[in-house]
């Protein structure tokens, strides 16, 4: 096989598949495609793409559904890519193991960024102590964190907040995942938590905390660190 | 973990009664007593002076019922003061003024003064004591100033009585007393109270002088004095401990105490019920009233006495237990024991029959550890316990002449056949009648002929006849065992007959309340509820009811339901309105509106009222039966609670079903919409990346001018799907904790391409709390808000968003240096479809009416002015959330 990535979307819309043939394909990128849930998941089997793009408005079924199915026997990232924009369709997929979502109209750039995330996250976690992003560094063995140099100073949970982004780099986080990472099951419904400690990382490691480019907010969903 | 202090130990009851009482206060007016130990020492003056002062500091004050007897010094300090007018009732031909309560209520001031709270109310008033007027009027959240002489406190008229020789009868209960925020005792010394009333200076009725000079004795007065300061005194003791209570000072921790009074129909008992309840107040202890229910029946006038002590002691406090059992001094004990209690206090006889003193006598040699208090007899009970043996005295002697009249009867019918039948034999027919007369009497009547036909067999019928004398000991014999037999066997059939009556009537109520229960059960829907209720209430009472029913939504209807067995006049509506609003009985037999047709209960769920019923028996019902109806009141109510819930909970699945398809619908439409537009919008851009070197500049603006203008398509399309989400009415907001500067930086992040060329500053200062809102719809607000900014300002217009939080409240603003809007258009910029005049192109004018509908779904505002510089100023008003708790570094693995 090539180790050309390859990517299935799962569209009902011929003009979207076509549309993300011809920007994905300008990428590198071979695009695999399907025009409902069923034979999604049988081309998700039998030819095993490093990405799925999945549509939620499937004609034969949900796209929550066939999410969940995906879910239940591989883990390769899944985005998705749909017009319903309410946060409880958002979180809910982000909750059952959706990698990212993205809402149409999008801007291919964005969609372009989230591919690149989602296809990098699912390379090997870092094997060094040391990693640099967006120009932090952090040694993992000392649990020191440097930003242009200077050491910061962070508190055990605002370090915990800090590789828990940094591990997950361009994907978005919700804050239920953020609060049972960082804090425990027990306590996913504090949501008031990850405002006032997002707030504090903020000020040590943006350049500007009033407008923050690397961990931003996503309206009503969670946060995603954005450094490449 | 927090430590607690070893030591400390609070007492559960205490504190949550304490929390009790604070949470009675919440939204309740506060009463101020001024009180007093006679009339004359300047209570009302008092009053009138500190209403005074707090007009002074701007209190809306109002006189409710002030009386000045005309004396000039206290009428000086009325100038200024509200007068609420009073209202007249007309009662036995003469017009009585009374205070006009419903005229209060209506003008709600802050402060009412109202007078003489022991006052007894003309018939016809709603509540029969004015104590009660007070109530309602602190229920209403209105602040009160009274005045109260210490002889009209209940508990206090037993001695007040025996010092002055006047008899009170006008009371109020101690619990209004303790109910009170403030007491302020006005004192005078006895002597320079004599000088005044010497003087002329105190108001006395002429009618009464020589009463009233008995009254003003110096010794009266004196010990009226001792009375008042101690009970304040008693009072301050209570307030510093409940003080310690709340602080959580430890101190002396007293272990639960417990007093345990044996109560009775007796006159007598009220003495006992007062004493000790005072005892109780005093060592703050919790008392017990017991009743002991013998098969021995009472009689009405008992009955209604015992139900009199009963709510005395309820009134004072007393929790009440009745127990049954032939024995007084063993029932008592045993609810002694079983409640744990440490003091019995019971009464001392006076009686000459040694019956009663061996039930003290038996209390005192098996109470064990517990502490025994025999309290004295405020009056002997003189020749009283005689009259009340034998109860209903006319139907009693008719009962003991029929039991003679038999015996005599039989013996007559007997006599001429005496050789016959000899004279064994008639002893016993006499016996067989002896012991079938218990089927129609008492044990009196029964005795009686028992010792009748002893003597009248001795007399007649044993040789030698027509003499007591008897000669053969044989005989002697006899005749002792035949009045030994007669009398047993009569006094132990009228025994099994009263237990077997007790237990009958029992069952009565056992089968009633089983009846009852079985066909509300079985009942479905409110309306069977309703119909099982009236018709068993009906049926065991034989009474008319009228029952109304709250709606769902809680609103009282006041129309009698369909079942119901009367029809209501206006004036009984009124009644059955009072207790929905007040969630308390009223109507006949009560003391609120005593003079309707009927008693009004509230039917009361655990959350929330349900509704009311009106009870109209034919004749007055017993304390027992009060006590079935009260039950039978308590299952209607969970019935129908059962079938409120059920109500709603079908209401709810159906709003659920509706929403669903609706969400369903909307997500299609939304898919259908928007599909093409991503269609466009990604071709479109795709274009123009492709149409990059080499190609034309014309293809690349051409595929541009799509772009944009599918973008413009889409805000429009965005702007549709919100209005239709507003305007479909199931917009819940999914408040969750938001950072104020997140928000902002989100919203200008989306619109980097609209405000390019815009400056913008942001004024967030420190220390603004997070806000609880829906992210997405406020964050679509201010983007709507900022977008109509843009498009009506031109390029280079700075634009300032400000927040700022004060007063539980956020407020944000977003003005601009822009022309502004001109006059006309101010009112109508949130209307929907309204476009600004000259306003461009582009845009349905939806914008802000989203952003206005989006906003006050959180309850929040949004107004839009000029500001005085020039530009326009939007301003969002949003309610701060209850203060967090952010707990630093806690974490849990």
């Amino acid at each position: 096989m090539s180790n050309i990535p390859r990517i299935l979307v799962i569209d009902d819309e011929p003009q979207i598949r076509r549309l993300l043939d011809v920007t994905l394909g300008s990428q590198q990128y071979r695009v695999l495609q399907a025009e409902n849930g069923r034979e999604g998941l049988r081309r998700a089997e039998t030819d095993r793409p490093d990405l799925i793009i999945l549509d939620l408005g499937l004609p034969d079924a949900d796209g929550k559904d066939i999410l969940r199915q995906l879910r239940s026997w591989t883990d390769r990232p899944v985005l998705i890519l749909s017009v319903r924009n309410s946060e409880d369709d958002i979180v809910g997929c982000l909750d059952a193991g959706a990698d990212d979502y993205l809402v149409k109209p999008f801007r291919t750039e964005e969609l372009l960024a989230r591919v690149r995330a989602a296809m990098r996250h699912r390379q090997a976690a870092h094997e060094s102590p040391l990693i640099t992003l967006a120009g932090i560094e952090i040694n993992t063995d000392t649990r020191e964190v440097k930003k242009q140099g200077s050491v910061l100073k962070l508190t055990a949970i605002e370090y915990s907040l800090l590789m828990l982004f940094v591990r997950n780099a361009g994907r978005v986080l919700t804050h239920r995942y953020i609060l049972e990472q960082v804090w425990g099951p027990s306590f996913t419904d504090e949501t008031q938590y990850t405002r006032v400690y997002v707030g504090s990382l903020r000020k040590k490691i943006e350049d500007n905390p009033a407008h923050p480019r690397i961990l931003l907010t996503e309206s009503g969903i969670g946060y995603r660190f954005a450094g490449e | 973990m927090t430590e607690r202090p070893s030591t400390y130990r609070p007492d559960p009851e205490l504190l949550l009664r304490t929390i009790q009482r604070e949470q009675d206060r919440q939204g309740k007016g506060l009463l101020k007593i001024f009180f007093g130990m006679c009339a004359g020492v300047g209570k009302t003056y008092k009053m009138l002076q500190a209403a005074q002062e707090a007009r002074k500091k701007g209190t809306d004050v109002a006189i409710g019922y002030v009386e000045t007897h005309r004396r000039a010094e206290t009428e000086a300090l009325l100038p200024g003061l509200a007068v609420i007018p009073r209202k007249s009732v007309e009662y036995r031909g003469t017009i009585v003024e009374e205070m006009d309560l419903d005229a209060i209520i209506a003008r709600r001031p802050a402060l009412v003064l109202v007078d003489e709270l022991a006052h007894t109310n003309a018939p016809g008033s709603r509540h029969t004591k004015r104590y009660l007027d007070v109530k309602e009027l602190l229920d209403n959240g209105i602040n009160v100033y009274t005045t109260l002489n210490v002889q009209h406190l209940e508990s206090r008229a037993d001695a007040v009585a025996k010092i002055t020789g006047a008899i009170v009868r006008e009371t109020v209960p101690d619990s209004i007393f303790e109910q009170a925020s403030d007491i302020e005792v006005i004192d005078l010394s006895p002597d320079e109270l004599l000088k005044r009333l010497a003087e002329g200076k105190v108001y006395t009725p002429d009618r009464s002088r020589r009463a009233v000079d008995n009254f003003f004795r110096k010794s009266n007065l004196t010990a009226l004095r001792e009375m008042s300061l101690r009970i304040t005194a008693e009072r301050v003791e209570d307030q510093l401990r409940d003080y310690t209570q709340d602080e959580r000072i430890s101190g002396a921790w007293k272990s639960g105490q417990r007093i345990i009074m044996g109560i009775s129909p007796s006159p007598s008992s009220v003495h006992l019920i007062r004493w000790a309840r005072r005892m109780a107040f005093t060592m703050k202890v919790n008392w017990v009233a017991v009743y002991v229910e013998r098969s021995r029946p009472l009689t009405e006038t008992e009955k209604h006495k015992l139900a009199e002590n009963i709510a005395l002691a309820r009134e004072l406090g007393a929790e009440i237990v009745t127990t049954a059992d032939e024995d007084i001094a063993s029932g008592l004990l045993r609810v002694a024991r079983e409640q744990n209690a440490t003091q019995i206090i019971i009464g001392k006889s006076t009686h000459r029959f040694r019956f009663r003193r061996h039930i003290l006598d038996r209390v005192i040699r098996e109470s064990g550890d517990i502490d025994l208090y025999v309290v004295g007899a405020l009056e002997p009970d003189t020749g009283t316990p005689l009259f009340r043996m034998s109860g209903n005295l006319q139907a009693r002697a008719l009962h003991y002449l029929i039991a003679a009249g038999v015996i005599s009867g039989v013996s007559l019918a007997c006599y001429p056949f005496h050789d016959m039948l000899g004279y064994q034999t008639v002893s016993l027919i006499l016996l067989l009648v002896v012991a079938l007369l218990p089927l129609q009497f008492g044990a009196g009547p029964v005795v009686l002929a028992a010792l009748l036909s002893a003597l009248v067999w001795d007399y007649f019928f044993i040789p030698p006849r027509f003499t007591f004398l008897i000669t053969s000991g044989q005989d002697v014999l006899m005749i002792v065992v035949y009045f030994a037999i007669a009398v047993v066997t009569g006094v132990l059939t009228v025994r099994v007959r009263t237990r077997e009556r007790t237990v009958r009537l029992r069952e009565e109520k056992a089968t009633a309340l089983y009846t009852l229960t079985n066909d509300l059960s079985s009942a479905n829907g409110q309306d069977a509820v309703v119909q099982a209720g009236v018709k068993n209430i009906g049926r065991f009472f034989q009474a008319d009811v009228v029952i109304f029913l709250n709606e769902l939504d809680g609103d009282f209807l006041n129309a009698p339901h369909a079942a119901s067995t009367y029809t209501p006049d206006q004036k009984e509506l009124g009644v059955s309105a009072w207790v929905h609003w007040n969630e308390k009985s009223a109507g006949k037999y009560t003391d609120t509106l005593p003079f309707a047709e009927a008693t009004y209960f509230p039917l009361s769920g655990p959350r929330y009222p349900l509704g009311v019923i009106g009870v109209k028996p034919r004749h007055r019902l017993t304390l027992d039966q009060e006590n079935l109806l009260q039950n039978f009141i308590s299952q209607i109510s969970s019935a129908l609670d059962r079938e409120f819930l059920n109500e709603m909970a079908k209401r709810t699945i159906s709003i659920a079903e509706s929403e669903r398809l609706y969400t369903t619908l909307f997500n299609s439409i939304s898919h259908e919409m928007r599909t093409p537009i991503t269609a466009l919008l990604g071709t479109a851009e795709t274009l123009t990346r492709l149409t990059g070197d080499g190609q034309t500049d014309l293809l690349r603006q051409l595929a541009a001018d799509v772009q944009s203008a599918t973008y413009r398509l889409d805000q429009i399309v965005q702007n549709l799907l919100d209005m239709t989400r507003l305007e479909s009415g199931l917009l819940r907001p999914n408040l969750d904790w938001c950072d104020p500067g997140d928000l902002i930086n989100s919203v200008l992040r989306k619109l980097s391409d609209d405000l390019a060329g815009y400056p913008v500053t942001v004024d967030l200062p420190e220390g603004i709390p997070l806000l609880k809102l829906d992210f997405t719809l406020i964050e679509q607000a201010l983007i709507n808000i900022l977008r109509n900014t843009a498009t009506h300002t031109g390029k280079g217009t700075a634009i300032r968003i400000a927040v700022a939080a004060a007063g539980g409240k956020c407020i944000l603003t977003i003005s601009d240096t822009g022309p502004g809007f001109p006059q006309e258009a101010l009112g109508k910029l949130f209307d929907k479809f309204y476009r600004g005049p000259g306003s461009t192109s582009g845009g349905l004018g939806l914008g802000l009416s989203i952003a206005l509908g989006f906003i006050e779904a959180h309850n929040g505002s949004l107004t839009v002015s000029n500001a005085e510089g020039g530009g326009a100023m939007f301003r969002i008003i949003l309610p701060l959330p209850e203060e967090t708790n952010i707990s630093p570094e806690t974490r849990h693995e």
